[in-house]
C-alpha cells in the first residue's frame, strides 16, 4: 500500500486541535480515529528518513524511522489508544487535548532526527503534562504543577545550553549518538536525566504525578520518562555512569514505596525503580542489554498504566487513593481487582506475565559482563518491587481491612481499557516472540523460559511474599500512616524558603542600612524592583499557560506564583538569567543562528 | 444482611494460606531437582533465591520502617503554610 508517511506528532497535534469541534460519540470516534490512523501510518511506513526541511543552513528531519524509534512509536500509539478509552467518561475537552498534545510531543521527540525539532517537542512535553496536572483543579495540584513546570523549565534550559554548545562544536543539527565527552554532552546528558527521573533529579515525578487527574496520571506514567529513556538509548548507550545511576534508581525508591500511603505515589516510586532497570541496560550498552532496556520500556508502559488505571478506578469510585482509605474493594470491584493483580504480576515479573520476559534480559546482560554488584542490587530491586508494587498495591486497595466502601464496579470504558492493557501484559508474557521481533538488535537471542529462570524467579517471588505474609501477621509490617515523606523536593520546597529567608534578611538588612546611610527613596525603589521583578518576569513568561486554567483561578495562581517565587525560585531565575546571558554571548561570538 | 465474600470466611483465608505454604515447601524441594545454568557461583548455593528473596524483603521493610520513616516522615500538613 502506498501512502505518504506523515510524522505521527503532526497527526496527534493536528487531531488534538479539532477535538473541541466534535460532540458526544463523534468526539470519541474522532479521538480513536486519531490513534488508529496514526498506528496505520506507522505500520505502513518503511524505515527511512522522511520530512527533511532546510532551516537556514541546517537540515531538520521530522520523521526518522528506524527500529528504535518505531518500537517507541508503536507503544506510544497503543497506550494513547488505551488511555483515551479509559477517560472517555470525562466531559471536558482540556484533558483530551492535553493528552494528545502530550502524546504528540512524545512522538515528535521519538521521531526527530535533528536537535531543533527534538528540543521543541521536548519542551512541548512539559506543557502537555503540566496541563494534565493542573486539570485536577485542586490547590495541591496547582502547586505541584507549578513546581513541575519550574523544574522542567530548568531542565530544558540545561538541555538547551548543552545542545547549542554541541551544535556549535559539531556544525550540524543531527541528533545521533553523542557519548559523554566534554561539557556540551554533559549538559545534554543531565537535561535528559532530569526527565528520566535520576536520583535527586527525580522528585518532580513523585511530587506531581499523584496530584494529576485520574486519567492524567496514566498518560504521565507513559511518556516523559520513556521519552528520556529513548533519548538516552539513542545518544548515550554504553555510558558506564548510567549503570550506577540506574542501580541507585532501581534500589532507593522501593524503601519510600514501602512507607508511602498514597498508592499513586507508591506507583510513582515504582516507576522510577523500573526505569532504573532500563537505565542500567542502556549503560551496559551491549546489544542484549539495550534490547532488554527497550523491551522493558515497552512492557513497563503497559503494566504501569494498568496499575495506575486500576488504582485510578478505585479512586474514581471511592474518592481516595490512600491505603488508609481503601481496602476490601474486591467485593464491589472484582474486575478492577483482577486487572490490578495482572498489572502487579507483570511488574513483579511472574512467569507468563510481561515483566518476566524483559527485566531478566537486563540482568542477564549484567551477568554476561560479570557485574556482580549490579546484578545483586537488581535482584534486590526485583524482590523489592514485588513487595511494594506486586503485593502492596492490590493488597491495600482491594483486600486488607474492609474500609466499608460499597461502590459500583468501574465504568465500562475503564474496564475495557484495563482489559486491553491486561491482555497485552499477558500476551507479551506468553508470546514474547512478537515483542522480541521488533527490538532494535536482531542478532542476539534471548530465551526467557528456561527451567533455571522460571524456578529461580518463582523462588524469589514466593519467598518475598512469605516475608510479607509473616511480617504482616507478626505486626512488624509498618502500618499505613497518613503523612508526608520528605524527599529531594524538600530542597526547593522548604530549603529554598530557608535560603530565601536568609538571603532576604541579609539583603534587606543591607538595604535598611543603605536606606539609613543614603537617601531612603532610591534604594527603597531598587529593593522593591529586585524583589518583584522575578515575579513579573515569570508571570509574563507563563501567561500563555495560564490561559488553560480559566480566568477565575488566575488571581489565586498569581498569588501562588508570588509565594512560590519567595520560596526559592530566585535560584531558577538566576539560572535562566545566566543561561540567557550565556546564549547571548555565544550568539555574539559565533553567530550560530 | 450483606452477602459474605470470599475472604470474609476464615476458612477461605486458611485454605489460601495453606496452598501458599504448600507452594513454598514445593519450591524449596524443587531446588534439588533442577539443574541450574548460572553465571555466578552463589547461584548454585542451596536455596539461594529463596533465602535472598526472604532476607531482602525483611531487610527492606526493617530499614524502611526503622531508618527511613523516622528520618523523613512529617505531618500531613508539613508543606501547607
Amino acid at each position: 500500500m502506498m501512502i505518504n508517511p506523515i510524522p505521527p506528532a503532526l497527526i496527534f497535534i493536528a487531531g488534538a486541535l479539532f477535538i473541541p469541534v466534535f460532540r458526544g460519540s463523534f468526539k470519541q470516534a474522532w479521538m480513536l480515529l486519531i490513534t488508529i490512523s496514526g498506528m496505520l501510518n506507522l505500520i505502513y511506513t518503511a524505515p527511512g528518513i522522511y520530512w527533511t526541511m532546510n532551516f537556514l543552513d541546517f537540515e531538520l528531519v521530522l520523521f526518522r524511522v528506524d527500529r528504535l524509534s518505531l518500537l517507541f512509536g508503536y507503544i506510544f500509539h497503543i497506550i494513547s489508544f488505551i488511555t483515551i478509552i479509559y477517560i472517555m467518561h470525562v466531559k471536558k475537552n482540556v484533558e483530551y487535548v492535553a493528552g494528545f498534545l502530550y502524546a504528540g510531543a512524545a512522538l515528535g521527540v521519538i521521531f526527530a532526527a535533528d536537535f531543533f525539532s527534538f528540543f521543541v517537542f521536548w519542551e512541548m512535553l512539559t506543557v502537555g503534562s503540566v496541563m494534565l496536572i493542573w486539570q485536577r483543579r485542586t490547590k495541591k495540584a496547582q502547586a505541584a504543577g507549578f513546581r513541575y513546570l519550574m523544574v522542567h523549565a530548568f531542565g530544558g534550559l540545561v538541555l538547551l545550553a548543552g545542545i547549542i554548545m554541541y551544535i556549535n562544536e559539531q556544525g550540524s543539527l543531527a541528533f545521533n549518538y553523542i557519548g559523554l565527552d566534554g561539557l556540551a554532552s554533559l549538559l545534554i546528558f543531565l537535561g535528559m536525566g532530569l526527565n528520566c527521573a535520576w536520583p535527586l533529579l527525580h522528585s518532580w515525578l513523585t511530587d506531581a504525578y499523584p496530584e494529576a487527574t485520574i486519567g492524567g496520571a496514566v498518560f504521565l506514567s507513559a511518556f516523559t520518562t520513556k521519552t528520556a529513556v529513548y533519548a538516552l538509548a539513542r545518544a548515550y548507550p554504553g555510558t558506564e555512569v548510567l549503570i550506577w545511576i540506574g542501580v541507585v534508581m532501581a534500589a532507593f525508591p522501593i524503601f519510600y514505596a514501602v512507607i508511602e500511603n498514597d498508592l499513586r505515589r507508591v506507583l510513582a516510586y515504582s516507576l522510577i525503580n523500573q526505569v532504573g532497570f532500563m537505565v542500567v541496560g542502556i549503560g551496559i550498552g551491549t546489544n542484549l542489554a539495550v534490547n532488554g532496556a527497550i523491551a522493558h520500556a515497552f512492557n513497563d508502559i503497559l503494566f504501569k498504566a494498568l496499575l495506575f488505571m486500576s488504582v485510578g478506578a478505585a479512586m474514581y469510585r471511592t474518592g481516595s487513593a490512600n491505603a488508609t482509605g481503601l481496602g476490601g474493594l474486591y467485593k464491589s470491584m472484582p474486575l478492577t481487582a483482577l486487572f490490578c493483580i495482572v498489572g502487579a504480576a507483570s511488574i513483579s515479573a511472574f512467569p507468563l506475565f510481561s515483566g518476566f520476559v524483559s527485566k531478566s534480559m537486563v540482568m542477564e546482560a549484567a551477568a554476561h559482563d560479570h557485574m556482580s554488584t549490579v546484578w545483586l542490587v537488581l535482584l534486590f530491586a526485583s524482590a523489592g518491587v514485588f513487595h511494594h508494587a506486586g503485593i502492596k498495591i492490590p493488597y491495600f486497595a482491594f483486600y486488607s481491612h474492609d474500609a466499608g466502601h460499597r461502590v459500583k464496579e468501574a465504568p465500562l470504558n475503564m474496564l475495557v481499557a484495563m482489559g486491553i492493557a491486561a491482555f497485552l501484559c499477558l500476551f507479551n508474557g506468553v508470546f514474547p516472540q512478537f515483542l522480541y521481533s521488533i527490538l532494535p538488535y536482531q542478532d542476539v537471542h534471548y530465551e526467557p523460559y528456561t527451567a533455571t529462570h522460571v524456578f529461580s524467579q518463582l523462588q524469589l517471588l514466593f519467598f518475598s511474599a512469605l516475608a510479607f505474609v509473616l511480617l504482616l501477621m507478626s505486626g512488624i509490617y509498618p502500618s499505613e500512616i497518613r503523612a508526608v515523606n520528605l524527599d529531594a523536593d524538600w530542597l526547593y520546597r522548604k530549603g529554598g524558603r530557608l535560603f530565601y529567608n536568609l538571603a532576604d534578611r541579609a539583603a534587606n538588612g543591607l538595604n535598611a542600612i543603605g536606606g539609613r546611610l543614603f537617601l531612603d527613596k532610591i534604594p527603597g525603589r531598587l529593593a522593591g524592583f529586585a524583589t518583584n521583578s522575578p515575579f513579573f518576569f515569570c508571570w509574563a513568561l507563563l501567561a500563555p499557560y495560564w490561559v488553560f486554567l480559566g480566568t477565575d483561578k488566575k488571581e489565586s495562581l498569581r498569588g501562588g506564583l508570588h509565594r512560590s517565587l519567595q520560596s526559592g525560585f530566585l535560584v531558577f531565575g538566576l539560572m535562566s538569567g545566566a543561561v540567557s546571558v550565556y546564549l547571548f554571548l555565544l550568539f555574539l561570538s559565533k553567530g550560530v543562528f | 444482611m450483606e452477602k459474605k465474600h470470599f475472604f470474609d470466611k476464615p476458612k477461605n483465608i486458611r485454605r489460601f494460606l495453606q496452598i501458599f505454604f504448600i507452594a513454598i515447601v514445593m519450591l524449596l524441594g524443587f531446588d534439588f531437582l533442577i539443574h541450574r545454568h548460572s553465571f555466578f557461583a552463589w547461584e548454585k548455593w542451596p536455596e539461594f533465591y529463596a533465602v535472598f528473596g526472604f532476607v531482602a524483603c525483611v531487610v527492606l521493610v526493617l530499614i524502611a520502617k526503622l531508618v527511613l520513616r523516622p528520618l523523613v516522615m512529617r505531618g500531613e500538613d508539613y508543606y501547607d503554610d
